[in-house]
């Protein structure tokens, strides 16, 4: 009872006083990640330049002519970052003209070709949010979980099998109907390792791998086999358009009501974690199971849910992407989901808010390196090496503060994982 | 109640109740086994089991195993069935022989059922059980070794799978698959050198390291893959793999011989490495002072145990170990690389650890559990057993997943496992 009361009084201030620290200390919490990512970015530029031939063999003649190799370096770097930040916005100069025709001749052909990249980078981000988001949310209760990709392709498959199986629905039951079943094979994936954890000890970040091999292959047998669409491929069948989630513009852009649908659901699982009881135990959990313990909270009720809450929101990551964007579901289809949600949750310091801006960001890169890889020919698992960088980088702020001479503040350090079975 | 329960601490009825359960569960295996294959194969059907290996074997011949299938599988039932009524009676005081009975009669019942009227090679398949348990292996000693001084290292795929990258272009460019295969020692050595630097140096999570280390793994050889190796499969990645050796006198054992004594020379340094691993960390001054910072290290540091430089050592010669691991997957087993080819060992490696109470040889003996599963799923794909493919290949990470429960075996992790030293 005492717990109660303490619980419903104290978070506000609390939380607001946090707050005001954030914004004393806040440039350097938003200096610190954007130098993280800086630094990666550099980083993947050299490896860039190093894996152009053209660089090398330009650098080998350094001492005869030390500019070519300087401008064949730099034309490398620019050429591949050029098509990358390129594709990902666009040209702010054909989106201004095309907003000008528009205005004048009611003609929105270059306006929307002009907004296309822009359009594509959000596209992107939506799955990103929510797998985020799921990960933050482990974090928040202290569990890696690793497994998004395999819930996110569960994910996928649920909402896909609700998608194309049920005939004949208005599309207000229809379509919630589809991302509820996506979010329930996330659930039930996420759930298991959840439970495995609270009841065994097992450590969730190998069993939450291990649900990821299960999930590739069962895919691959649903794929083959009960969800085949008619013909050669192994993917599933069309969904309906009644559980299609609406597009904002013609084809071919393919933004759509999934990314409000994703920064709503930013919302509320930031009202959950710090508004709610519900989220104040699992925060108290992630911090300090022990506390947590002493204070009455039930631990194993707290990892599952989490577990939960977690595959849940990996698992509409799947249902978006496939409800809103590619409409049907392949093999590969959650490729890189898992691993680029634990750098988001990472960079977005497992803050809803701070997560949304994170996965902008790697919509964006993400988007971006598909029209690298085919304008500049840099393999787009460039992005891969820069995340695992930005990753090292904001785990280790030590690193950032040493290559760029920052002072520390003293802060609070957050507990992210603990070893075996603890 | 006759039961003698040396242990007073776990109360009696605790005590039935473990025992009607695991009794229950033997039994209902009993009763599987009974009406999945007793019933469902024919009188007068057998089995063969091949225990001589191919052509090109050393080996002394000796005659194969031809059992009656129906029978065999009645009697292993019954085995099962007896076990779990004795079991509830009168309590067997190992639940390892329970477990291993139980193992053992369903997975003999399984295969007799499985090969009946065809010939199953049983050398071939605990052949390549322990072929297949290698790569495992070496990632759980590299798992032992970091984790008894108190590091974790989740990083062991990402490091597999560079290393084997790296294994099979050096091999290659240098037609040597021995440099290949010290590069590949080398370069593990080098991202364990990272890890540690990480997590001692700078004192980052260390599960987020290893982490970071996986996706950096996974993004640098697919980048290579697809920018170099591609284009110039045969000057960078065609590195042949290398050959099968036997042991004279030893590889003549019927059996025993050709399953252990004609291997790769990665497989017989997998199995010294054991042994080694096993003194060392054991039996000599460095292996106490390794056991002590991963305990408690400050009280190794009180006696003058440098905790930092052990943490150091130990994680980069746990890389070294699976650059080895790594360079199996290409210059050990298909002398080319393939984006992804760890496909999750080096995880079931960790599990392999944890499983094997983070002792060498127990690490060993339970990769061979897993590698078991793995040829397993194999051999069934072959014998064309009426159960989709994709389902046997769940086998192994489904296994790891029990294990992970610690239904089988509870262990307990070097108490400063995880935990960054601050002097």
């Amino acid at each position: 009872m005492k717990d109660q009361k303490v619980k419903d009084t104290s978070p506000k201030p609390k939380e607001n006083k946090s707050l005001a620290q954030e914004i004393a200390a806040g440039w350097q919490s938003l200096l610190l990640p954007l130098l993280a990512i800086f630094t990666g970015l550099l980083i993947g530029a050299i490896v860039i330049a190093v894996s152009d031939a053209k660089v090398v063999e330009a650098w080998a003649q350094f001492f005869q002519a030390p500019g070519a190799a300087l401008a064949a370096t730099w034309k490398a770097i620019s050429t591949a970052y050029g098509a990358l930040f390129g594709g990902a916005l666009g040209s702010p100069k054909a989106i201004v003209e095309g907003f000008r025709t528009y205005v004048s001749t009611g003609e929105s052909t270059d306006l929307l070709k002009a907004i296309y990249p822009l359009s594509e980078s959000l596209t992107t981000s939506t799955p990103y949010i929510f797998a985020g988001l799921a990960v933050a949310v482990g974090f928040r209760c202290g569990l890696f979980n690793i497994g998004a990709e395999g819930q996110f392709f569960m994910g996928a498959l649920g909402a896909a099998f609700v998608g194309y199986n049920m005939r004949g629905i208005p599309w207000f039951i229809h379509l919630p109907l589809a991302l509820l079943g996506g979010a329930a094979a996330g659930a039930i994936w996420g759930a298991i390792p959840g439970y495995l954890k609270a009841r065994f000890g097992a450590h969730e970040v190998v069993n939450t791998i291990m649900m990821n091999w299960i999930a590739f292959r069962l895919s691959d047998w649903l794929l083959n086999g009960p969800m085949k669409a008619s013909g050669f491929r192994p993917v599933t069948p069309n969904i309906d358009q009644t559980a299609e989630l609406p597009r904002f513009f013609a084809d071919p852009l393919r933004l759509n009501w999934g990314f409000p649908l994703a920064l709503l659901t930013a919302y509320l699982i930031y009202w959950l974690l710090f508004k709610t009881t519900i989220g104040f135990e699992i925060r108290t959990v992630g911090a300090n199971p022990d506390a947590a313990r002493y204070a009455g909270i039930n631990i194993i009720k707290n990892f599952v849910l989490a577990m939960v809450i977690s595959g849940a929101l990996a698992g509409l990551s799947g249902s978006a992407q496939v409800l809103g964007v590619d409409h049907w579901v392949g093999q590969g289809f959650s490729a890189g989901y898992g691993f680029d949600s634990i750098a988001i949750a990472l960079l977005g310091k497992s803050h809803p808010f701070g997560v949304v801006l994170a996965a902008l960001l790697f919509g964006t890169l993400r988007s971006g390196a598909t029209r690298m890889q085919s304008m500049a020919g840099i393999p787009i698992d460039i992005i891969s090496i820069i995340q695992g960088l930005v990753i090292i980088f904001v785990a280790a702020p030590a690193i950032i503060r040493w290559l760029y001479r920052i002072k520390a503040i003293s802060g609070e350090q957050t507990v992210l994982t603990r070893g075996w079975g603890k | 109640m006759t039961t003698q329960t040396q242990t007073q601490i776990v109360p009696l009825e605790k005590n039935l109740r473990s025992r009607i359960a695991w009794g229950s569960v033997l039994i209902v295996a009993g009763l599987l086994v009974l009406f999945l294959f007793g019933l469902t194969s024919e009188a007068g059907q057998s089995t063969k089991f091949g225990l001589n290996p191919g052509s090109g074997s050393q080996a002394i011949v000796v005659p194969d195993l031809i059992v009656p299938a129906q029978p065999s599988i009645y009697a292993l039932a019954l085995v099962l069935v007896f076990m779990g009524a004795y079991h509830m009676a009168r309590g067997v005081k190992s639940t390892g022989i329970l477990i291993g009975v139980l193992a053992f009669c369903f997975v003999a019942a399984f295969l007799v059922w499985a090969a009946r009227d065809k010939s199953f090679s049983l050398v071939g398949m605990l052949g390549s059980s322990l072929v297949r348990a290698t790569p495992i292996a070496l990632a759980a000693l590299c798992g032992v070794i970091s984790e008894r001084a108190g590091v974790v290292n989740i990083a062991i795929e990402g490091i597999m799978l560079i290393t084997a990258q790296v294994a099979v272009v050096a091999a290659t460019v240098s037609h040597n698959l021995w440099f290949g295969l010290l590069i590949a020692i080398l370069a593990g050595g080098l991202l364990a050198a990272l890890h540690a630097f990480l997590v001692i140096r700078f004192k980052v999570d260390q599960i987020v390291s290893g982490v970071a280390i996986n996706i950096i793994g996974t993004g640098v050889t697919s980048f290579v893959s697809s920018r170099f190796l591609e284009k110039n499969t045969n000057l960078l990645n065609n590195s042949g793999t290398f050959p099968s050796i036997s042991i004279p006198l030893l590889a003549k054992i019927p059996i025993l011989g050709p399953v252990l004594f004609e291997n790769t020379p990665i497989v017989f340094l997998t199995m010294i490495l054991v042994a080694v691993l096993h003194i060392v960390l054991f039996y000599t001054p460095w292996g106490l002072r390794t056991r002590a910072v991963g305990e408690h290290p400050k009280a190794a540091d009180t006696l003058g145990v440098n905790v930092y430089l052990v943490r150091y050592v130990n994680v980069i010669i746990g890389g070294m170990i699976a650059g080895i691991g790594g360079s199996y997957f290409t210059i050990g087993s298909v002398g080319r690389f393939d984006e992804v080819m760890t496909a999750g060992k080096g995880f079931i490696g960790l599990a392999a650890m944890i499983f094997g109470k983070w002792t060498p040889i127990g690490a060993f003996t339970s990769s061979l559990i897993f590698g078991f599963a793995d040829s397993l799923q194999v051999k069934l794909q072959i014998l064309r057993v009426p159960i989709p493919s994709e389902f046997l290949l769940m086998a192994p990470y489904i296994v790891t997943m029990i294990v992970m429960t610690g239904i089988i075996g509870r262990a307990i992790a070097p108490a400063a496992d995880g935990a960054p030293y601050e002097k």
